[in-house]
C-alpha cells in the first residue's frame, strides 16, 4: 500500500501532482487529517497545567491557517488545469517556524510579548516558497525567540513532543518544524539555525536539516536573535527535498544586505553523482570533548554516546565503500570552545535585538495605567518576556559592559576566529588535509525526555556543542538520519563543508541515503504515525 | 606573544550587580525569578571562563564567519525614502493610538539649568 500523501516526500508529491495522480487540495486534506489525528491540545499562553495525555501528541502548530492554505492549493490546481507551471514545490504543505513574518498572520516568536502581533509583510524565504507553489499550513512552535534546544521555553504550551516518542523533546529551537515534518503534519518546514536549531531537532526527529552558509538565504522578515549567526534553512523528509527547497529560498535580496550575491546553482542537478574521489574527514575532537557531566553538572572531558559515535563510524565505512576517501584524526582543537564563545556572542546580539520590545509600537503592553514610560518598559518586558529572553538580555548586557567587554566579548570574537581557522585549515586545497567535508555526529545524544534538562541553561546550551562551530564559522552543514539507537530513537549525522558548498554536502548526503536505502532502520516510522 | 587582555572578572554576579543589570535592562522581576536568573548567569559565566585557557595573543576578531568580499557583497542601496505601502497595517499593531499618533505615558525628564 502506498503511504498517505502526507507521508510522502515533496519530490514524489510534485511528480504525482504533475501527472494528475493527485490534486493539491487532496494533498492538503491528507495533511490536515494527519494534523487532526496527532496534534492534540492546541498550545496557548494560558496558565499551563501539564496533563499526562499531552505527552501522547505533538502540539506543533501555534497558528493553523487552513483556509489560506486551501485557497493556495486551489490556485495550484487551477494553474495545473490551465497547463501553467505551478512551480517546483507545487502543492507541497509547508510549516513555517513562528519566527518568520507571514503577512496577515500572527507571528509570535513563541513569546507572550508578540502573542498578538500580526505581521504586515512576509519574510523573503516564505515569499519565495509560496511563489514556488508551496502551501503554507501555518506557524509552528519553537523555543521563545529561538532561545533553547528543546522547545520547552515557548510561552505556548503544551510543548511539542517528539513523534518517535512524544514523552521526549523534538529538540530546538526549530523543534516543532522537525516534529511536524516527521509526523506528516507538513511535508517541509522553514527553520532557522543559530547554534544548531535546524540540525539538532532534525537529528532528534529523524529528518533532514540544512544550515546554509551565512548569507546564502535572506533574513528579511526573520525576527532576529543573533544577527551575525542566524540562518534560515530547510527541514525536510529527505536530501532531495532539502536540495529543492534550498534552491527556492537561496539568493540575493534587496531587503537584506547580508544576503550574498552568489549565484544559486541547481542543487538537484548533481545530487546523485556519488562521492567517488571526495575526501571526507573524521575528527577526534567531535567524538570526545568537554561538556557538563549530566549528573554533577561539572564540566569534564567526555566521549559522546557510544551508539552515536558508532553511527558516525558506520557512515564513514558506507561512504568509503561508495568511493570516498576517509581521512582520520583531523584536528579541530577549538570545537570545545564553541559553546563558551556562543554564551557571550549570542547573548550580546540577543540583548541588542530584544531592546525593541517596549510595549509602544507593537506586541504586548502592560494593561494597567502606569506613571511613566520607564515603568511601562519594565512592566511590559517583565510580563511579556519569559525566563530565557530575560536571561539572555542580562547576560548580554553583563559581558558587553564597558569594564568586562574586553575580557568577554572581544575575547569571544577572537575565539570565533580560531574556530573559523580550524575549518579553513582542513578545507584548504593546498593544506595537509584537503577535505571536501567533515563528518561528525549532529548531537552527542539522542532525544532526551521532556523536563530532563529544561531549567539548567548551561546543560541545555551544551546540546548544541557539535553544531555551534559551523554557526560561528558561517559554513554550511547538513544533518541527515544515520540510524536508530537501542531505544529506537533517531541518530543524526552531519556533514560540514566550506562556504557555499551546499551542493557537495547534499550530494554526499544523498549518496549515504542511496547506499543505506535497504537497511532495516530505514523502514522504521515514528511511533505517532503507527497509532 | 603574551595575552594582552586583562584577566576575566573573577567575581561572580553579586545581587548588587544583578539588580543594576535588571535596572539597565528595563525588566521587572519577581524575587523568585531574580534568584533563578542570577544563579543561571553565574553558571553560564563558569562555562565562559573556559575561554581563559586560550592564548588569544594578536588574533584578530571575527564579527561573522563568512568574509564579505566585494565580489559577493550587494552594492549599497541609494539612500532614499520609500514609504511603506500600508502604514495602517503598522499602526494597527500599536497597543494604544489616538488617531495617527501612538500613545505613551509621561516621558520622565528633568529640567536642565
Amino acid at each position: 500500500m502506498n503511504p498517505a500523501a502526507c507521508d510522502q516526500p515533496a519530490h514524489e508529491l510534485v511528480r504525482r501532482l504533475k501527472q494528475g495522480e493527485v490534486t493539491a487540495v487532496e494533498i492538503l486534506e491528507s495533511t490536515l487529517s494527519r494534523i487532526e489525528a496527532v496534534e492534540g491540545r492546541h498550545p496557548t499562553t494560558a496558565p499551563y497545567q501539564a496533563d499526562p495525555t499531552d505527552q501522547q501528541t505533538i502540539h506543533a502548530y501555534i497558528t493553523l491557517t487552513a483556509d489560506r492554505a486551501r485557497a493556495q492549493a486551489e490556485a495550484v490546481d487551477r494553474a495545473l488545469a490551465a497547463s501553467k507551471d505551478p512551480g517546483p514545490l507545487a502543492g507541497v504543505p509547508l510549516a513555517v517556524k513562528d519566527i518568520f513574518c507571514v503577512r496577515g498572520t500572527p507571528s509570535t516568536a513563541g513569546s507572550r510579548i508578540l502573542e498578538n502581533f500580526v505581521a504586515p509583510y512576509t519574510a523573503t524565504p516564505v515569499e519565495r516558497l509560496e511563489a514556488a507553489g508551496a502551501i503554507t499550513l501555518g506557524k509552528v512552535n519553537l523555543d521563545e525567540f529561538t532561545f533553547g534546544s528543546s522547545n520547552e521555553s515557548s510561552a505556548f504550551l503544551p510543548p511539542p513532543g517528539n513523534p518517535w516518542d512524544p514523552r521526549r523533546v523534538p529538540g530546538g529551537s526549530s523543534g516543532a518544524s522537525a516534529a511536524a515534518v516527521a509526523a506528516g503534519e507538513a511535508t517541509i518546514s522553514l527553520g532557522t539555525d543559530t547554534a544548531g536549531s535546524i540540525r539538532q531537532p532534525a537529528a532528534f526527529c529523524g529528518v533532514v536539516g540544512l544550515k546554509p552558509t551565512y548569507g546564502r538565504v535572506s533574513r528579511y522578515g526573520l525576527i532576529a536573535f543573533a544577527s551575525s549567526l542566524d540562518c534560515p534553512g530547510p527541514v525536510t523528509r529527505d536530501v532531495t527535498d532539502a536540495a529543492t527547497m534550498l534552491g527556492v529560498i537561496a539568493g540575493a535580496d534587496a531587503h537584506d544586505a547580508t544576503a550574498a550575491c552568489v549565484a544559486v546553482p541547481d542543487y538537484t542537478a548533481g545530487l546523485e553523482e556519488g562521492v567517488r574521489g571526495l575526501r571526507i574527514g573524521l575528527s577526534p575532537d567531535y567524538f570526545r570533548l568537554k561538556y557538563p557531566d549530566p549528573v554533577s553538572g561539572e564540566l569534564r572531558e567526555q566521549a559522546i554516546r557510544p551508539e552515536v559515535e558508532a553511527a558516525v563510524r558506520r557512515a564513514a565505512e558506507v561512504l568509503a565503500r561508495a568511493g570516498a576517501e576517509i581521512v582520520d584524526d583531523v584536528p579541530m582543537p577549538n570545537t570545545r570552545f564553541g559553546v563558551p564563545a556562543y554564551f557571550v556572542l549570542s547573548r550580546v546580539e540577543a540583548a541588542s535585538n530584544l531592546h525593541r520590545y517596549d510595549g509602544v509600537k507593537y506586541g504586548y503592553r502592560y494593561p494597567v495605567p502606569v506613571d511613566d514610560l520607564r515603568e511601562l518598559y519594565r512592566k511590559t518586558r517583565g510580563g511579556g518576556f519569559g525566563l530565557q529572553p530575560k536571561l539572555r538580555i542580562l547576560m548580554g548586557m553583563y559581558v558587553s559592559a564597558e569594564q568586562y567587554e574586553k575580557g568577554y566579548y572581544q575575547r569571544a570574537l577572537r575565539v570565533r576566529t580560531l574556530i573559523r581557522r580550524d575549518f579553513e585549515a582542513i578545507f584548504d586545497p593546498a593544506g595537509s588535509y584537503r577535505l571536501d567535508c567533515l563528518l561528525a555526529a549532529t548531537t552527542p545524544t539522542t532525544a532526551f525526555e521532556i523536563g530532563a534538562v529544561y531549567g539548567d541553561s548551561v546543560l541545555m546550551q551544551y546540546a548544541d556543542l557539535l553544531t555551534v562551530p559551523a554557526d560561528h564559522a558561517g559554513i554550511p552543514a547538513l544533518s541527515i538520519p544515520g540510524g536508530l539507537d537501542g531505544q529506537g530513537l533517531p541518530i543524526g549525522i552531519q556533514f560540514q563543508g566550506p562556504d557555499f558548498s551546499e551542493a557537495m554536502l547534499l550530494r554526499v548526503g544523498r549518496a549515504y541515503e542511496m547506499a543505506t536505502e535497504a537497511e532495516v532502520w530505514r523502514k522504521a516510522r515514528p511511533k505517532i504515525i503507527g497509532r | 606573544m603574551p595575552d594582552s587582555t586583562p584577566d576575566l572578572a573573577p567575581e561572580s554576579i553579586s545581587p548588587e550587580i544583578f539588580n543594576h543589570l535588571v535596572d539597565l535592562a528595563a525588566l521587572e522581576l519577581s524575587a523568585l525569578e531574580g534568584e533563578y536568573l542570577r544563579r543561571q548567569l553565574n553558571g553560564q559565566l563558569k562555562a565562559v571562563r573556559e575561554l581563559e585557557a586560550i592564548d588569544i595573543g594578536d588574533i584578530p576578531i571575527t564579527s561573522h564567519g563568512v568574509p564579505y568580499a566585494p565580489a559577493i557583497s550587494p552594492p549599497p542601496r541609494p539612500d532614499e525614502i520609500r514609504p511603506f505601502s500600508e502604514p495602517d497595517a503598522i499602526l494597527a499593531q500599536a497597543p494604544e493610538v489616538d488617531g495617527r499618533y501612538i500613545v505613551v505615558p509621561d516621558i520622565p525628564h528633568e529640567d536642565l539649568e
